[in-house]
């Protein structure tokens, strides 16, 4: 199937969940988070659809005052056609169902986009941080991060971009 | 030792206690195998047939409890900072330390927007020689364990010190 069939398909099966985005390209979807859990149970189970392999889940920060998007990449074995989900989520409250049940390899995915981005992902069973320490603060990859300078009696200190110059 | 020399039969040797131990000290300190980034690559190849580390008396180990010496090679960050720290009080005295490249010694390339990277391994243990390069050649890692081995040498473990 191409992308415009799949995103005709989800939007017949579960109306209203399609968000029609212009900036994105054609073989993204931008889907409301409400209906998240269902619509990825769907694309695995669909024999039409038959997404088998979940390749990445990762974050977007768009900036100040965009939302922060959790996407996914999925590509069918069986038929061999790729889409990229987008998922819009609120800055202040980040919080999207967790797909970590439909495909096992969601598990670490999402914990790496937790940590990075400070995605909430409703569900998941081992929601930890996974590559930064587990005390450590903030959310690196987004956009407003603020690094800290000291970390267990260790002062790093902050080197301003005049001195670099 | 002037005097002492030639007196005795074959199988005597002569020296002072301090340059016997800095002798035995300096042509075996066996490391610490410590790659954490792409200079445990370079550190590999030293230690392999080519560049052959066992010429100057240097076999890998793998526990601090047997290592004198603990090759810093690639990128600390904060999270394994600690565990540096810790691995350090772990191995026995007398201990030393080589930081291996521009990571463990500045923070190389993270120095200005690497949220995570320690800026120098020096900043949680005592380094003793520091090796520049990104990573630096097996000849240039030697080069810096010569220097180390000239300064095992010249230490004096039981000359009193004067306060």
């Amino acid at each position: 199937m191409t992308p415009t069939e799949i995103k005709e398909t989800l939007d017949r099966e579960f109306p209203g969940s399609v968000i029609d985005n212009e900036e994105l390209a054609e073989s993204q979807i931008e889907l409301k988070p409400d209906q998240w859990l269902e619509i990825a149970t769907y694309l695995k189970n669909d024999p039409g659809l038959n997404f088998d392999q979940l390749e990445c889940v990762t974050g977007i920060d768009t900036g100040e005052d965009g939302p922060l998007q959790s996407r996914y990449n999925f590509h069918s074995m069986e038929h061999r056609h790729k889409i990229e989900v987008v998922i819009s989520l609120d800055r202040n409250n980040p919080k999207v169902a967790s797909i970590e049940q439909v495909w096992r390899v969601g598990d670490w995915f999402e914990r790496e986009t937790y940590d990075m981005f400070g995605i909430i992902y409703e569900g998941h069973r081992d929601l930890r941080r996974i590559l930064c320490p587990e005390d450590w603060e903030g959310w690196p990859l987004r956009k407003d991060y603020e690094a800290q300078e000291t970390y267990h009696g260790i002062v790093v200190p902050k080197i301003k971009e005049e001195e670099w110059e | 030792m002037g005097v002492l020399e030639h007196k005795f039969q074959d199988n005597v040797v002569v020296a002072s206690m301090d340059k016997l131990i800095g002798w035995a000290r300096s042509t075996s300190p066996w490391f610490f195998q410590f790659g954490l980034a792409c200079c445990a690559i370079e550190m590999m190849a030293t230690a392999a047939s080519r560049h052959d580390l066992m010429r100057i008396g240097m076999i890998p180990r793998s526990s601090p409890r047997q290592a004198d010496v603990m090759i810093v090679a690639g990128t600390v960050t904060m999270k394994m900072g600690l565990r540096v720290k810790k691995l350090y009080e772990q191995m026995a005295d007398p201990k030393y330390v080589i930081s291996m490249g521009s990571c463990a010694t500045s923070g190389g390339p993270y120095w200005q927007h690497g949220y995570h990277v320690l800026k120098g391994v020096d900043i949680v243990v005592p380094v003793d020689v520091y090796v520049p390069g990104c990573p630096p050649r097996p000849e240039a890692l030697i080069e810096g364990l010569l220097k180390l081995q000239e300064k095992i040498q010249a230490e004096r473990p039981l000359t009193r010190k004067s306060v």
